[in-house]
């Protein structure tokens, strides 16, 4: 079993009448909540809790991408990813990924990753989303019924551009290149693990499935509610014939953990509250743009989790309903873990995104939370999958003599003090 | 009325409606919102002495959506396929003419072949981008408010729209969903983000007497701000605004509209 801790990054400072005030957390939230010099900080203190998390002995560290968002100040997932490349050497850099299909040529992706390979020693986890409406449409001004054509014709063009060896020219319907020659080329051959970030398009599965790429399912609303849509995933990994290796799909959980359920309850609620309330406020006319889904996902009543009916309950979530429901995984190290197995074994997953920080969780207890779980609950869960132990089809595979940047540059103060 | 199937040359397979049986043709290209039930406003044109033909777009119908239909030059020609599918330049040259999204594509197929048709009607028509007169995302657009934004009377133009349709219902939602998603999500391949594909730069070419028509309480693209647009753009074209009419002026004044159009159409 693998853990990667991630951080969404949110903004911090949305003031208590959020919802009322604001049209949305997304597209176009007001320019007046973000404050650059605030944000200086807030950076740094994300990419610390980052560093951290590889520090306790997460397999991975995550990062994604949104914009013009007011939960994920991440526009650019690379720029994070590259400097947590130079300051750990142990744990899988996960981006989240990259949304392919707004990078133009998205050889820059190619090129990118590539470097982050490289400069990681072979660590990253390379995820490929097809993009939320919200980015993707909505922010970046993609055409909705275009946007998953667009998408597979990118993913084609990274693909080839990693695999061959010669130079080659690409005639697409969206990209035109002469001369393909992706230079750097990644580490980790034929390309780094490819983890490929979904909502529930039923498309989308079979797009894993074809190319053998990890299914990580990402909601809000929890491992009970992420049943029946990984029932759904797993049940056409068996038509199609393929193994059941639960390394081939992932989930993200939010997870607070404490010394006890009730001081669970006492640290972390306000900041859950402040992410269900105030970060999940979508406007709906900017969740399900006519053309993004297809028909078929439509009738499968996969719908946005960011409906008009689903953001009133968020609103209304309170701590009870959020730990009941699953949404939330929280208590103490034992309640934790115990939660952890169910979700773990329910929903068949080998990999977990564990949301630590959230909302506006201070710097101290997103430590707390963090630590606990990595020293009390995690090695318990270690071994839940012992007929699997050593399936790493979608895990990093680095190399032995890698630089190790983070301790090379305290080797170099040492040397260099007086 | 009556429906025929046709197949353009380059296979793609649709219906047409037609209203009337003699007179010169007329081509209608329907709008965002596709063909309604009842055409009242092809019904008066046709009983005005014309033959209107109204094909549907591909990806209006219960057919998946149209992948060879990608960008504007496949609809401009795909429009003047259809037209020869109907057979309606066989003889004189047709009058062709549309509604918004079905106007822009008109518009674009006579800056391609300018002496293919012999009069233009665009209605509300979509494809200029002011910057100080942003229209309506018809994208972001929640079911509900579809009606205040396409009529001048709202009630009007919910039940005209839904034909009693109840959008607290969940089965209607979602058939409402798969039916936006089809039109719309034809629709945005020209239209998304910004209905603008630079016909402007083209409209040069328009040399067909044309008549730009409107509902004078269009909301969704405002004729005090469009009008003169488009009038720069093509100054010989006429312009009529029909009172008491938002955007979907065909639903809403169809007898009003189609006496303009017919005496535009006559002269």
């Amino acid at each position: 079993m693998r853990f990667c801790w991630f951080n969404l990054m949110p903004w911090p400072d949305l003031p208590d009448n959020f919802r009322e005030e604001s049209n949305s957390v997304w597209v176009d939230i007001p320019q007046k909540y973000f404050d650059p010099r605030r944000a200086n900080a807030v950076y740094h203190e994300y990419m610390d809790q980052l560093e951290f998390a590889d520090a306790c002995g997460f397999d991975g560290i995550g990062v994604n991408e949104h914009h013009q968002n007011g939960y994920g100040i991440m526009p650019s997932p690379n720029l994070i990813a590259a400097g947590l490349a130079r300051r750990t050497s142990r744990a899988a850099i996960c981006v989240i990924g990259n949304s392919i299909a707004l990078y133009n040529p998205p050889i820059r992706v190619a090129e990118e990753f590539a470097m982050l390979d490289v400069i990681s020693g072979g660590r990253l986890v390379a995820g490929f989303p097809v993009g939320t409406p919200m980015d993707t449409n909505f922010c970046y001004g993609q055409i909705p019924a275009l946007t998953r054509d667009k998408y597979l014709e990118a993913h084609e063009l990274i693909m080839r551009a990693w695999h061959e060896d010669e130079p080659f020219a690409f005639d697409g319907k969206y990209n035109q290149l002469r001369y393909v020659n992706c230079w750097p080329k990644p580490i980790q051959r034929p390309n780094p693990p490819i983890y490929v970030p979904g909502g529930g398009s039923v498309e989308t599965w079979d797009f894993c499935l074809d190319n053998d790429y990890n299914y990580s399912y990402l909601s809000f609303s929890g491992y009970k509610a992420g049943k029946m849509l990984m029932d759904g995933y797993w049940n056409r990994v068996a038509e199609r014939g393929k193994d059941l290796s639960p390394y081939r799909a992932s989930f993200a959980q939010v997870i607070c953990t404490a010394e006890s359920d009730a001081q669970a309850e006492e640290l972390y609620s306000e900041h859950i509250l402040y992410f269900y309330n105030r970060c999940l406020h979508v406007d709906p006319r900017f969740a399900d743009p006519p053309g993004y889904r297809t028909i078929k996902t439509i009738k499968a009543g996969a719908l946005s989790q960011l409906r008009e009916s689903r953001q009133k309950a968020f609103a209304e979530l309170t701590w009870k309903n959020l730990v009941e429901g699953g949404y939330v995984i929280a208590g103490g190290p034992d309640t934790v873990r115990e939660r952890m197995e169910d979700m773990i074994k329910g929903l068949r997953i080998g990999m977990v995104f564990g949301l630590f920080q959230m909302g506006d969780m201070p710097d101290w207890k997103v430590r707390i939370n963090t630590q606990l779980f990595a020293e009390k609950v995690m090695p318990q869960l270690r071994n839940m999958w012992p007929e699997y132990a050593g399936d790493d089809r979608w895990w990093i595979h680095p190399m032995e003599d890698r630089v190790q940047p983070e301790a090379t540059f305290a080797e170099r103060l040492r040397q260099e003090r007086p | 009325m009556r429906t025929y199937g046709i197949t353009t040359r380059l296979g793609l397979d649709g219906q047409v409606r037609q209203y009337g049986e003699s007179g010169p043709a007329v081509v209608y290209f329907h709008g965002v919102s596709g063909l309604f039930a009842e055409e009242p406003f092809l019904e008066h044109l046709a009983d005005s002495g014309y033959t209107v033909h109204a094909p549907q777009w591909p990806g209006y119908g219960e057919e998946p959506t149209e992948d060879r239909l990608m960008d504007m030059q496949d609809f401009a020609l795909h429009g003047w396929d259809v037209v020869d599918a109907i057979g309606a330049h066989t003889g004189d040259k047709p009058h062709v003419m549309g509604l918004d999204f079905g106007a822009m594509i008109a518009a674009e197929m006579a800056c391609l072949a300018p002496r293919d048709l012999s009069k233009l009607v665009l209605i509300g028509p979509l494809g200029l981008w002011l910057d100080a007169h942003p229209i309506a995302d018809l994208f972001a657009t929640l079911p509900y408010e579809f009606p205040r934004l396409l009529f001048a009377d709202a009630d009007l133009g919910t039940s005209l729209m839904t034909g009693g349709f109840n959008f607290e219902d969940p089965k209607a939602i979602e058939a409402f969903m798969i039916s936006n998603s089809r039109r719309l999500g034809t629709a945005g391949k020209v239209l998304f983000p910004i209905p603008n594909r630079r016909l402007s730069k083209r409209l040069y070419r328009l040399c067909a007497p044309t008549l730009l028509a409107w509902g004078a309480e269009d909301r969704f693209i405002a004729p005090q701000h469009f009008a003169p647009a488009w009038k720069t753009l093509v100054p010989h074209a006429t312009v009529v605004e029909i009172p008491e009419a938002g955007h979907l002026v065909t639903l809403e004044r169809p007898k009003q509209l189609a006496v303009q159009v017919a005496a535009f159409l006559d002269h």
